[in-house]
């Protein structure tokens, strides 16, 4: 694989004023995501999973500062685009389904006029065009009846038709790159499996890329070609997903796959494992390994510079004694 | 939608009968008719037979009928001061109350929205700031007391329009501005904040990673959401305007149904009163039925209630 990276991020920075202070919710984060493959982001709630995913798409809450020594995606220099080109950009060639499938849709308008909305302002076609399209993608993200549905409100769904719409609506434009935060989190479990599953079929059938925020290790170890783990803001190891299951380099990975024994062998919805200790403070200056109040392994040196390095075959860690073969 | 619709036009038809009987027997209950019409220092001879001129000497229910078949093809007998059919009186007073209050909502809409859109977009800057000093003021100021500023400035000083009277639409503006800007702040105040809400909504943030525009962002996914509750205010607005203008009709000289309920009531002019009261009535349960079925048509979700 010497082609470039559909995506790639490189230190990339996100500051939230609070009042004269600053918070440095997300640093130096950087990671790549190749054409067709899918990349799963997993860390504790408030790690900064969500805000990563939408400083991608320049969709980040007006008062927060986004900066990064480099983004690009297919050859497009993110940071210098104008806002006009990004919004082309966005659900068009970037696509993005959120966490709450029951407040994402507009309790305003039909199922059909927020479906073909996207199509109609990034293509040059009809209505008719667009209705067909939506009606093709609903049924092919499982749902029945896709011509009465096109009619209903959002309120006349359930949470997993709902989510599955969002999914519909995201590939619309047929985008080359899936951003997917927390998509089943809110619904039932049987229904997490079906949309994950849902996922990975259409990624198979399409080609896209996709970058899966989750909480659930199982589906992790089942669908994902790469995984990165964050924690307080920064990304502390990432990798192909097989030998960083194996052979987990940073001890917060560690620590989070101590209850997951093989990939494959985990059952969806199992939660993360709990590590003892609290999140440092992530205002004013952040210095040395964020890990270091919880780690097993912190030393002395913990407290100064960590860098991240590469680690085994495509591996990256931020720790000073990353472990496991390489 | 239509079952609805008829649902609620159903409850309005149910709510304009119980209006009516309450305005009836409320006022042949509180006391003697007779007695009031023929004023404090007639004789009883003369009470006597006012109660059976007027028919008050036979049973209640049978008054009630007929006064409610009558009232049915809009005849409310004869005002006992004005010589004139009820109903006379009050079609050429109502034009005046209707287009009064009709274009001061107009106006009060046409401002507050796009002001209140304003502020939420740029909040907490100096448009914001400026909007909610101006809605305090507007809330604060007597409307008797802006109606004459008003009056100072434009007729008196600059002498652009006139100062009383209904007789052209240059008549009207003057009036319309002050009931109009005493309506603004609470619609202004409200459609901020119902935009600020719906701007911090998880579908705005499923709109913008559509890449939509700006303004299909707020007008058609943000808007439309947050004038719901603005409509439910501008309907009881409205009626306040249309029951409670006595003052800007005074101020202007303007002949409606609020300066008209004041005589009425002033001179025990009963079926004027109670004709008036009653048509207001069924002017507000329109005007929220009205409201109603719009906020229906804006929000699918209401449809099923
Ligand atoms: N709009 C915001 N204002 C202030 N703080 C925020 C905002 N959005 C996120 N944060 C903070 O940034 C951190 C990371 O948030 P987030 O990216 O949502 O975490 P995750 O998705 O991993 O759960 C959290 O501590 C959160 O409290
Ligand atoms: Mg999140």
């Amino acid at each position: 694989m010497t082609a470039a990276p559909l995506l790639s991020v490189s230190d990339l920075t996100i500051d939230i004023p609070l009042g004269g202070r600053t918070l440095h919710a997300v640093r130096g984060v950087s990671f790549e995501v190749s054409r067709g493959e899918t990349l799963c982001i997993v860390g504790e709630s408030g790690s900064g999973k969500s805000l990563t995913s939408l400083a991608l798409m320049n969709l980040l809450p007006g008062r927060l500062k986004r900066a990064a020594a480099a983004m690009s995606f297919d050859g497009i220099d993110l940071l210098s685009i104008p806002e006009r080109r990004m919004s082309d950009l966005r659900g068009d060639r970037m696509a993005m389904i959120f966490q709450e499938p029951m407040t994402s849709l507009n309790p305003a308008y039909t199922i059909g006029n927020q479906l073909t909305e996207a199509f109609l302002r990034h293509r040059k076609t009809t209505r008719k065009e667009a209705f067909g399209r939506a009606v093709y993608l609903l049924e092919k993200v499982g749902i029945t009846a896709a011509d009465r549905r096109m009619k209903q409100y959002p309120h006349q769904l359930s949470g997993g038709l709902r989510q599955r719409v969002m999914i519909a609506m995201a590939l619309m434009c047929e985008p080359d790159l899936l951003i997917a935060d927390e998509p089943t989190t809110a619904l039932d479990v049987t229904i997490q499996a079906q949309i994950l599953l849902l996922l990975k079929d259409l990624q198979k059938e399409l080609g896209i890329a996709i970058i899966l925020i989750t909480h659930d290790l199982g589906v992790v170890a089942r669908i994902a070609d790469r995984v990165a783990v964050m924690y307080a803001g920064e990304l502390v190891e990432s990798g192909p997903a097989a030998p960083l299951f194996q052979s987990p380099a940073h001890p917060y990975t560690r620590g989070l796959l101590e209850c997951i024994p093989q990939p494959g062998k985990t059952r969806p919805g199992e939660p993360l494992g709990s590590i003892p200790g609290l999140v440092p403070s992530l205002t004013g200056r952040v210095s040395g390994c964020v890990f270091r109040n919880r780690c097993p392994r912190a030393e002395e040196a913990c407290s100064g510079e960590v860098p991240v390095v590469a680690f085994g075959d495509a591996r990256r860690v931020r720790c000073l004694f990353a472990e496991g073969v390489r | 939608m239509l079952r609805f619709a008829l649902r609620r036009i159903g409850v309005a038809v149910c709510v304009a009968f119980t209006v009516a009987v309450f305005s009836f027997f409320l006022l042949h209950l509180s006391g003697d008719l007779a007695t009031a019409i023929a004023g404090p220092e007639s004789s009883a001879e003369q009470i006597a037979q006012i109660r059976v001129e007027y028919g008050l000497d036979r049973p209640i229910m049978a008054q009630f009928i007929d006064w409610l078949v009558r009232a049915l093809h809009f005849d409310f007998g004869r005002s006992f001061y004005f010589q004139d059919q009820v109903t006379t009186l009050i079609a050429g007073r109502l034009g005046v109350t209707m287009a009064l209050g009709g274009m001061a909502l107009g106006f009060a809409l046409l401002v507050a929205i796009p002001l209140g859109v304003v502020a939420a977009i740029r909040r907490d800057t100096w448009i914001d700031r400026s909007a909610l000093m101006i809605s305090v003021f507007g809330q604060a100021m007597p409307s008797f007391w802006f109606a004459l500023t008003l009056v100072l400035i434009f007729s008196v000083k600059l002498r652009w329009l006139p100062a009383s009277g209904g007789a052209t639409w240059k008549h009207m503006i003057l009036p319309v501005v002050a009931l109009g800007t005493y309506a603004m702040p609470a619609i202004m105040r409200l459609t901020r904040n119902g935009m600020l809400d719906v701007l911090a909504a998880d579908y705005i943030r499923t709109a913008r990673a559509k890449g939509l525009s700006t303004a299909v962002v707020l007008f058609k996914h943000a808007l439309r959401n947050a004038v719901i509750p603005v409509v439910g205010l501008a309907a009881v607005q409205l009626g306040f305007m249309l029951g409670g203008s006595i003052v800007i009709e005074t101020v202007f000289s303007l002949h409606g149904l609020g300066h008209l309920a004041w005589e009425a009531i002033s001179r025990n002019d009963y079926p004027v009163v109670q004709a008036v009261v009653l048509l207001l009535s069924v002017v507000y349960i329109l005007v929220t039925l009205a409201a109603d079925l719009l906020n229906a048509a804006l929000d699918p979700r209401m449809r099923t209630g």
